[in-house]
């Protein structure tokens, strides 16, 4: 070790050190300067409409009048149904892999869970079009309306393109991310957690609900955050579902329309520059959504780490 | 082993190039006189996605006789076609809607002409249960169906129009295009022409505030709600309807005939429309008893005034060829044939363009 070869190792050192910095940096700065072009392209539509935009629920690009709730509102429940439906499912797929299942049936069924999420949106789109929509038509909304028909959420013609197909094809697309991740904080459990519930008298729901689950819990919520953030950018597949009518309506049988899906569908024939600007302001505002659910999302997690590990029996 | 046969191969390959390339240089005497120097010119163009098929096939077809000349068009639809043409960051851009005045007003190289390349029908589409294809649907009907007001295809309306066909008592759910298009341009420009109640609450434009009915996306999706869901009635490109075997509608023209959209109703259209000099106009409705009214041009969209003269030389023949020989293979991509009156007059427009003051066809 002489000092000549020291001295190499720290400019080395250095180099990486400042390489990678600079990298860290680079994703910060792309972060902002998305942000401020996207501010800056929508400058005029905010000027026009201020906090009107958020609040307006016309979208008449002849008449030049832009509002962006009915988006807002249809992006989000749309994420929300995927989510109360892909969350659960997501788990229960975990657990069973992990805690019940021999690991022949591990290996493949988490493997066909993991190749769901590599099928591209628009092939989920297209399975949307022609399987899942004629099929909520024929045989889900009719029973749904039957037998829940006095919910508002419940009423209406029975079409089958609508808020329930988006949500229905969200859920679908965010569930291996659910599951996977799941899955993988479970499996980092110690064992010792788990021999030392059995020990106890354990059953086995006891030793999950005791031992496994409090202890991945951010893992799971980080999972959940992350197939949330997947179903509010969703576009292609959602688009093709979803009906693709700007209006706030009651029933999930309703066709509504997302933010992701607006944008994609009109930017190319925005023929005047209001218009456009207002499209970039829906995204602004979604790029605005998904940082605020994030950070609400790792704040989440943040408490829920620092509260004690393991839970009560009753 | 393996690389020895590597070897081989690579005997082969640059074999069989070196043939090529020869068969190459053996061919190029027999290019037209003139052309035998030419240097190489690329144009780049941009815009109509309805006119993408037509216009790619048209570029190959040209090039085999003008291999110096390299054309590159992507359909990025006619919004950012106009857009990039007023910017000049194209050689031509195409549309299936007009530039606006304002539009033409902030286009940084002069005057734009618009030249029509080719015709756009749109087939009223529907998908009711035991309906005969061609059901006859007057403009007042239609309009009202898409406002909203008829909710029924069994429709007091709608039967008194079709004598004799037994209609279903079913919803009827409207489909229309999601994505911003020329379609619903032409569509709603239609239907602005011949409802008042239409022009006063819709209004015409690439997308609309619909006042009912699903959307899909793209030709392809407007298709599949349709062809999915019993009692539906949309709007698709001629074309694509009659590929897809869908049933369409029969409309009544200004003349008060019923006609069958068809490649010639459309043409018929477009020979009967009035014209004016600057090509920009709307031939829905269009007067003639054999024209189809829901219609409409897509046109280029060159500068009139050419800052280089290789590439305007190479842009206005290959237009000029476009509108002539270039028509041929309109009907094989179900496109209908420009009208040879209007072709003539597209001749003397593009006579017009010139450089440096000077015409560039003469």
């Amino acid at each position: 070790m002489s000092k000549k070869n020291k001295f190499k190792t720290s400019i080395g050192d250095q180099t990486l050190r400042i390489l990678t910095l600079l990298m860290a940096i680079s994703v910060v700065v792309l972060m902002v300067w998305m942000g401020w072009e996207m501010f800056h392209a929508a400058r005029p539509s905010i000027q026009k409409f201020g906090f009107g935009f958020i609040t307006g629920r016309v979208w008449d690009p002849v008449k030049e009048q832009f509002g962006a709730l009915p988006f807002i509102y249809g992006t989000i429940v749309t994420s929300l149904i995927a989510l109360l439906l892909a969350a659960p499912i997501g788990l229960g797929v975990a657990i069973f892999l992990n805690e019940m299942a021999i690991s022949k049936v591990r290996t493949v069924v988490g493997f066909l869970v993991e190749m769901l999420a590599a099928i591209p949106s628009v092939v989920y789109g297209l399975w949307g079009i022609f399987v899942l929509a004629p099929w909520l038509r024929e045989t889900v909304q009719p029973g749904l309306a039957k037998w829940l028909g006095f919910l508002p959420l419940f009423q209406g013609t029975p079409v089958g393109f609508g808020m329930l197909a988006g949500g229905l094809i969200l859920a679908v697309m965010i569930l291996p991310t659910i599951a996977a991740i799941s899955r993988e904080v479970m499996a980092a459990v110690p064992n010792m957690q788990r021999e030392a519930a059995l020990a106890l008298g354990a059953t086995k729901w006891e030793m999950i609900r005791l031992a496994v689950l409090p202890y991945a819990k951010s893992g799971i919520m980080g999972g959940i955050m992350l197939g949330l953030g997947r179903a509010l950018g969703e576009t292609m597949a959602v688009t093709m579902v979803i009906g693709n009518r700007p209006d706030i309506l009651p029933s999930l049988f309703a066709p509504a329309y997302s933010m992701a899906a607006v944008i994609a569908n009109e930017f190319t024939e925005a023929t005047y520059d209001l218009y456009l600007s207002a499209l970039v302001e829906i995204g602004l505002i979604l790029f605005g959504i998904t940082l605020i659910l994030n950070v609400f999302a790792r704040l989440l997690i943040w408490s829920v780490a620092q509260g004690p590990k393991g839970g009560n029996l009753v | 082993m393996f690389r020895k046969m590597g070897k081989f191969l690579t005997t082969v390959i640059i074999g069989m190039l070196a043939v090529t390339l020869v068969s190459c240089g053996a061919q190029d005497p027999s290019t037209p006189a003139g052309q035998e120097k030419a240097a190489p010119v690329n144009l780049t163009g941009a815009g109509s996605s309805f006119v993408f098929p037509l216009l790619n096939q048209q570029i190959e077809e040209y090039r085999k006789n003008n291999p110096n000349i390299t054309i590159n068009y992507q359909s990025t639809g006619s919004g950012a076609g106009i857009k990039q043409v007023s910017e000049q960051t194209l050689d031509f851009g195409a549309t299936d809607g007009p530039m606006t005045e304002d539009q033409q007003k902030v286009a940084k190289g002069g005057k734009i002409l618009h030249i029509p390349l080719t015709l756009g029908a749109v087939a009223v589409t529907y998908n009711a249960p035991n309906v005969p294809k061609n059901l006859k649907l007057g403009p007042a009907v239609l309009a009202d169906i898409f406002l909203g007001k008829i909710t029924h295809w069994n429709d007091q309306r709608i039967a008194s129009e079709n004598p004799g066909v037994s209609l279903p008592d079913t919803k009827i759910t409207v489909a229309r295009r999601s994505d911003g298009s020329g379609t619903t341009y032409i569509f709603s420009d239609y239907l602005t022409s011949v409802s008042p109640e239409w022009s006063s609450k819709v209004g015409k434009g690439t997308s609309l505030n619909w006042p009912v009915g699903i959307g899909g996306k793209g030709n392809a999706g407007v298709a599949g709600v349709i062809q999915q869901t019993p009692g539906t009635i949309g709007y698709l490109e001629l074309a694509y309807a009659v590929q897809n075997n869908l049933s369409y509608a029969t409309m009544q023209n200004k003349e008060g005939k019923w006609i069958v959209p068809s490649l010639q109703s459309t043409s018929a259209a477009a020979a009967a429309a009035t014209i004016p000099e600057d090509m920009r106009v709307s031939i829905v409705n269009a007067p003639g008893v054999d024209a189809y009214p829901i219609a409409g041009f897509a046109w280029a969209l060159i500068y009139q005034d050419q800052k280089d003269k290789a590439k305007g030389t190479a842009l206005v023949n290959f237009i000029n060829w476009a509108i002539h020989d270039g028509q041929n293979l309109s009907e094989e991509l179900h496109y209908p044939k420009l009208p040879a009156s209007l072709i003539s007059r597209e001749e003397v427009m593009l006579k017009s363009v010139t450089f440096q003051g000077q015409p560039i066809l003469k």
